[in-house]
């Protein structure tokens, strides 16, 4: 059966880009300052933290590609990871509360993280970078999903 | 069903077992300086605290009452901020009976009633003399399950049901000694003891730093044998009633329907003599409030140490139509888990998910699969190329970790379908 996969805003592939770029663009500028007053050499540091920074980007995108979920009838999938890669299934009616939270950063980008809890410690299923109109639609739809198909411990 | 009681008090000692170790400390602290007849300031001092305790301890007692009230159990307590807690019987999972080392001494009793919802909260009836305690539970139960009680009063006896497993002291005790947790004290133990005679000095260096840890694993081992001297399993109308302990008596009944999962551990030197361990999973008890340390583990041991047989019997009880078979992993995963391989296996029926893994120790769950809270499908990178995948089942709390580890791709995929298919028809109220 094809379930129709959802996934988290491009804003938040911007973000994730920024989280890496930016402290590897602070330490570049450190270490060129640096550079400049002490010995060259050390300008190889700047250099190698601007490349490593590149590297890292095309792996932020594939991080980012690997977020998906999905709304079935009966359950919540939650896809994440390229390493180690993860599906949870979620029943609706194992679901005790959703939370939906937004740091700074993802405010600014106009996004939030939809958060569902089980009884099950170990269930960690979260939808990071979702839109914030998407997350509050989501987090009502879960909401009334749970109602109707709550069942007991 | 609208008998109602009037109000009642507890024991009165109940304030003497309440302050239990403070009480004990007290008089071993108290009783030499009176023999010794100092009388000086401090001691005045002491005994106007002793005296304001066990005045609010007495007050304390002055203010709970408790009745049945139709088919509610209150309790009203407290001076300065007065509760009034209502808990509804029909919502009533299972009642234990508590007996601490002092309230054995003073012949009383705690009863604590465990509910259900939610919550998972507690009332708890500490203390009452210990003569009340089992028609009082037997009358509670009768109560919850909608009995009609009838006015003759308590009609339901206290169940004398068969004995199904019992543990011979001398087992428990080798049992633990071979347990994991037992041959590392062991070593730990015998290491300081050769080094003791070899070099006295350094020993005593090590002793400073180790003496904390020496004292937990201790303090480990004790609360195991407290807690599972002669432990008795017995089969009773609503479950499995589950009794025992050394200091502190407990009597707990495990119903089928409340369990979330079983596991059975077999450590690697137990495995020579055919001994397993068994342990349920209870529902409902995840951190609830104002209890002891010993109270939140959640899996609770209802065979210490015994045979396989005895082992499926208790099975047999608790999950009638379980998996018999395993289906052992893929040889190709033996790259990826060289020790777990040996171990590793699953099997279901339509109402039970087992699976097996496990390093040195040999651990089995078993999961009843409308207890299912969630699955997951990881594939690491070690995976990946092998072409294996592993499908956590999440049960409620985090004790028990069932997963099929290492299966091959395909079949994990069809796994998970099946099981979220599974346990989404073992959910529906029937």
């Amino acid at each position: 059966m094809r379930d129709q996969w959802r996934h988290p805003s491009p804003r938040l592939l911007v973000l994730r880009r920024l989280e890496v770029g930016v402290p590897a663009l602070a330490v570049a500028i450190g270490l060129g300052i640096t550079a400049a007053l002490t010995s060259a050499w050390v300008g190889v540091g700047a250099g190698a933290a601007v490349v490593a920074g590149l590297a890292a980007l095309p792996f932020v995108r594939r991080r980012w590609a690997a977020w998906g979920y999905a709304e079935r009838a009966d359950d919540l999938l939650v896809r994440r990871g390229v390493m180690f890669s993860r599906l949870s299934v979620v029943p609706y009616g194992r679901m005790q509360f959703v939370d939906v939270t937004a740091g700074p950063l993802e405010r600014i980008f106009r996004l939030a993280t939809v958060r569902l809890h089980t009884a099950a410690a170990a269930s960690d299923a979260r939808i990071p970078g979702l839109d914030a109109d998407e997350a509050t639609r989501l987090r009502d739809r879960l909401a009334e999903l749970g109602e109707a198909q709550a069942a007991g411990i | 069903m609208t008998e109602t009681d009037g109000w009642r008090r507890l024991h009165p000692l109940t304030p003497v077992v309440r302050g239990g170790r403070l009480t004990i400390a007290l008089c071993v602290v108290l009783f030499p300086e009176l023999l010794a007849g100092r009388r000086s300031r401090p001691i005045l001092i002491e005994l106007a605290v002793v005296a304001v305790l066990a005045g609010l301890g007495f007050v304390n007692w002055l203010v709970t009452r408790w009745r049945i009230d139709g088919d509610d159990l209150r309790i009203e307590t407290g001076v300065l901020r007065r509760r009034s807690l209502r808990f509804p019987l029909t919502q009533l999972q299972a009642i234990d009976i508590v007996r601490p080392g002092l309230a054995r001494l003073f012949r009383v009793a705690e009863l604590r009633l465990r509910m259900g919802g939610a919550t998972g909260s507690h009332a708890r009836l500490a203390y009452l003399d210990e003569r009340e305690v089992e028609p009082l539970r037997a009358r509670l139960l009768a109560l919850a399950s909608g009995a009609k009680h009838d006015e003759a009063g308590p009609a339901v006896q206290a169940p004398a049901g068969r004995v199904l497993a019992t543990v011979p002291t001398g087992r428990l005790v080798a049992s633990i000694l071979i347990s994991d947790a037992g041959v590392v004290f062991e070593a730990v133990l015998a290491g300081l003891v050769v080094g003791a005679v070899l070099a006295p000095s350094a020993v005593s260096g090590i002793l400073g730093g180790g003496a904390a840890w020496v004292i937990t694993v201790a303090q480990l081992v004790w609360r195991r044998f407290n807690q599972e001297y002669r432990l008795t399993v017995v089969d009773v109308p609503d479950g499995l009633l589950v009794r025992g302990g050394l200091v502190a008596l407990n009597a707990e009944t495990i119903r089928p329907g409340r369990v979330q999962a079983v596991r059975m551990v077999e450590p690697f030197l137990w495995r020579r003599l055919g001994w397993c361990r068994l342990e349920v999973d209870v529902a409902g008890r995840q951190r609830a409030e104002g209890e002891g340390r010993s109270d939140r583990r959640s899996l609770r041991a209802i065979l210490p140490v015994g045979s396989r047989a005895t082992a499926d019997e208790l099975l047999d009880h608790l999950l009638p139509d379980r998996p018999r078979a395993l289906s052992p992993a893929p040889r190709r995963a033996l790259w990826k888990s060289p020790l777990r391989y040996r171990m590793l296996g699953w099997g279901r029926t339509d109402t039970v998910v087992m699976t097996r893994s496990g390093r040195l120790r040999r651990a089995t769950n078993w999961v009843p699969l409308e207890k299912v809270q969630s699955l997951r499908r990881v594939q690491g990178p070690v995976q990946r190329p092998l072409r294996l995948a592993s499908i956590y089942v999440d049960t409620a709390g985090k004790t028990v970790h069932a997963a099929l580890r290492d299966r091959d791709v395909t079949e994990a995929d069809g796994a998970l379908e099946d099981l979220v298919a599974l346990a989404r028809t073992a959910r529906a109220p029937a």
